[in-house]
């Protein structure tokens, strides 16, 4: 459980901004992903939360490679795959796989359920023998749950729930051991959601998978996942346990997500003082200095917060956080839903 | 007098496929001031009911309208166009999920906003602009005199909300409808545009209904709750009852097939099994039993009525279960029982639930 199989080490991803037709030059940089630093436990699932523009997905496709990074190390199995070649990745292909947000435009609306989930057979010349591969595909469609003689249907015949298991299938089709799943249920209708996520639960058990899971919903995270990183601009700012991170977050950033979450509990709804961030997060092209929430923190000490950048570490109760002034124990008992009492 | 009074409103488009029966026989009141909680998934029939009410479905060749709308007294299903546009905008306004397709890109906010104005005011433009800066000022926009002249692009996400929320009320209406006013934006926005809209509610005194897929986001905003599925009210209470006691086994999975904060991490979820029912061959009986885990033989035939409840008469539910048995079920699921054991400890008949 604890063996890292994959170690992040001081990641960062800027995206240029070019300007100029011809002769093109850089006016400056999105930075996406701004050094983070994190380990993947073998089996664990471990969650990134955090606002649209926080750098999770570009996190989640580094890792893949599905991106090239700017610079930092991705250690996996004791080899550095950060800048390792599209030949050399192939193997790795195998090993890692990806679910992604949207079941509808993830799935080639052309191709049969059947050549959709054997694809990654073809791709890594697994099972030539056209019977057999059938029926490794078949056996896949059963495991997420789809009727198997629906082998031959198209995308368009299956309902949204459907197609997320269609993307499932196939993400596990080569007994991946890391699958990183992007939103895999924010599209679903809420009946459907919960199916979705179970499923995921179950082959994590049954295939002692390794995920990461990303989501903006903070109930479906805690629901989900071991650990969770916590990221604002390109940055973590918080990484805890599950219940370390819920029952007392300790950067202001993590405890005013989860102040902001609509709890289903009108009683609870009427007794919480619910802590509103004023403003927007801020642009990505030209971040905050130091401590990149400052503009928005409700416990901002100007000439602190602002000058010094403030590092991850231990504060109390375990959490690990990037804070000059982390939330005390009070401030969290008022405005945390999920506080311990 | 109620402010809105729906009366077994139903909306039917004719397509080639079929009748879509989008809008069923629903019927609910909204008073002034009070807030209405519309839940449902996808194809529930929520965003049509509410665009209906708006006058905003009469335009579609295919659809054939029945029933009743009655705003302030007015019949609004039999009010000419011209009619419906000078209350559309005016008494009753609409915000939508999306703020970036809602707002024209070519064109100033300030100018957008003095349009909604000068349409159903007769004033001047700079009174008219006036009104707009007034009126961005409160939905907390900063700077609101030097922000109207800018575009729809040069504002995030919740900013844009927050015109169309500026639009929405720039009139004064009665009643505000908002079809997923937050789903688009992040929870710390959202956050801040519900707490806007309670605000704007408690001050202007405006109507609102809310129509939501999110059960928090109706615990915090409404006073009381309606359910939808496919096409009709399956349940209707106060807030408060709704959580409490909910009776309707629809309204059971959703409140259990949600990861929640304020219950224990490692709570099991409980899906509801199947998905929504087409609406052009809505299954016989009642329209959930495909999906119900407590489906009686009678269930598949009989379509149930919405009564109320035996001691509350403001709660109605749509099913054919004996009210004792349905809140014997829920004490059970309560207890963190599975749908299973739940019927089995109730005594429901195995052989008679057999799907």
């Amino acid at each position: 459980m604890s063996t890292p199989l994959i170690e992040v080490r001081d990641l960062v991803k800027h995206f240029p901004i070019r300007k100029g037709i011809v002769i093109q030059h850089q006016v400056g940089a999105v930075q996406a992903v701004d050094g983070v630093s994190f380990d993947i436990n073998e089996g664990e699932t471990l969650g990134l939360v955090g606002e649209s523009g926080c750098g999770k997905s570009t996190t989640a496709r580094l890792i893949t490679r599905l991106l090239e990074p700017t610079s930092g190390e991705i250690i996996y199995n004791g080899v550095d795959i950060a800048n390792a070649n599209r030949r050399s990745l192939l193997p790795l292909r195998r090993e890692m796989q990806m679910i992604f947000q949207d079941p509808y435009s993830s799935l080639n609306p052309r191709k049969t359920v059947g050549s959709i989930i054997g694809e990654p057979f073809e791709i890594h010349g697994i099972e030539r023998d056209k019977e057999k591969r059938r029926r490794l595909v078949q056996e896949l469609m059963e495991q997420v749950g789809l009727n198997p003689e629906h082998y031959n249907r198209l995308p368009h015949e299956f309902s949204g729930g459907q197609r997320q298991r269609i993307g499932v299938a196939r993400a596990i089709a080569l007994k991946p051991k890391l699958i990183v799943a992007d939103e895999p249920v924010s599209a679903l209708d809420v009946s459907i959601q919960a199916q979705i996520l179970n499923l995921l639960r179950d082959l994590q058990r049954e295939l002692g998978l390794t995920i990461v899971f990303i989501a903006h919903d903070l109930s479906v995270v805690r629901h989900m996942c071991d650990r969770i990183a916590v990221m604002y601009l390109g940055k973590i700012v918080e990484l805890a346990d599950a219940d370390q991170l819920y029952d007392h977050p300790r950067h202001p950033y993590s405890g005013a997500l989860l102040s902001a979450v609509p709890v289903p509990d009108p009683r609870l709804a009427r007794e919480k003082q619910r802590q509103v961030l004023t403003g927007d997060v801020p642009s990505p092209t030209n971040p905050p200095n130091a401590c990149r929430f400052h503009t928005r923190c409700p416990k901002f000490v100007a000439g602190h917060c602002d000058v010094e950048e403030p590092l991850l570490e231990a504060k109390q109760g375990g959490n690990v956080a990037a804070c000059h002034y982390p939330l005390t124990d009070e401030e969290i008992a008022s405005r945390v839903p999920t506080a311990a009492a | 007098m109620s402010l809105l009074e729906v009366d077994d409103l139903r909306v039917h488009f004719h397509t080639d496929d079929g009748i879509v029966k989008a809008v069923d026989g629903v019927s609910y009141r909204v008073e002034r001031g009070q807030a209405l909680g519309i839940v449902g998934e996808s194809g529930s029939g929520k965003s049509v009911s509410s665009l209906t009410v708006m006058g905003l479905t009469r335009f579609f060749k295919s659809a054939r309208i029945s029933g009743s709308i009655r705003f302030d007294g007015k019949e609004l299903l039999t009010a000419s166009d011209e009619e419906m546009r000078r209350i559309r905008g005016n008494e009753i306004a609409m915000i939508f999920q999306d703020p970036l397709s809602s707002l024209h890109p070519f064109y100033r906010i300030g100018k957008q906003l003095v349009e909604a104005i000068q349409s159903h005011r007769d004033v001047s433009r700079a009174q008219a602009l006036d009104r707009a800066v007034e009126m961005l000022g409160l939905v907390g926009i900063p700077e609101p005199r030097k922000r109207v002249d800018a575009y729809p692009h040069e504002f995030s996400g919740g900013m844009r909300q927050r015109v169309m929320i500026a639009m929405a009320l720039a009139n004064d209406p009665k009643l505000l409808i908002a079809d997923e006013p937050t789903t688009a934006l992040d929870v710390t926005v959202q956050a801040q545009i519900l707490d806007l809209i309670q605000r704007l509610q408690s001050e202007l005194d405006t109507a609102i209904v809310m129509i939501t897929h999110d059960l928090g986001v109706v615990a915090e905003v409404t006073d009381e709750i309606a359910v939808m599925y496919a096409g009709e009210i399956v349940e209707h209470a106060s807030k408060d009852t709704i959580f409490a006691s909910p009776e309707h086994p629809y309204t059971w999975g959703l409140l259990r097939s949600i990861p929640r904060l304020d219950l224990p991490r490692g709570e099991e979820l409980v899906p509801i099994s199947g998905r929504p029912p087409s609406l052009i061959n809505t299954p016989g009986g009642c329209y959930f039993h495909p999906r119900c885990p407590y489906v009686r033989e009678a269930h598949r035939v009989t379509h149930p009525g919405l009564d109320p409840v035996p001691d509350d008469a403001e709660h109605t539910v749509r099913c054919l279960l004996a009210s004792d048995t349905r809140r014997r079920l829920w004490r059970e699921l309560q207890e963190g029982k599975d749908p299973e054991q739940a019927r089995t400890a109730v005594g429901i008949d195995a052989e008679e639930v057999a799907p």
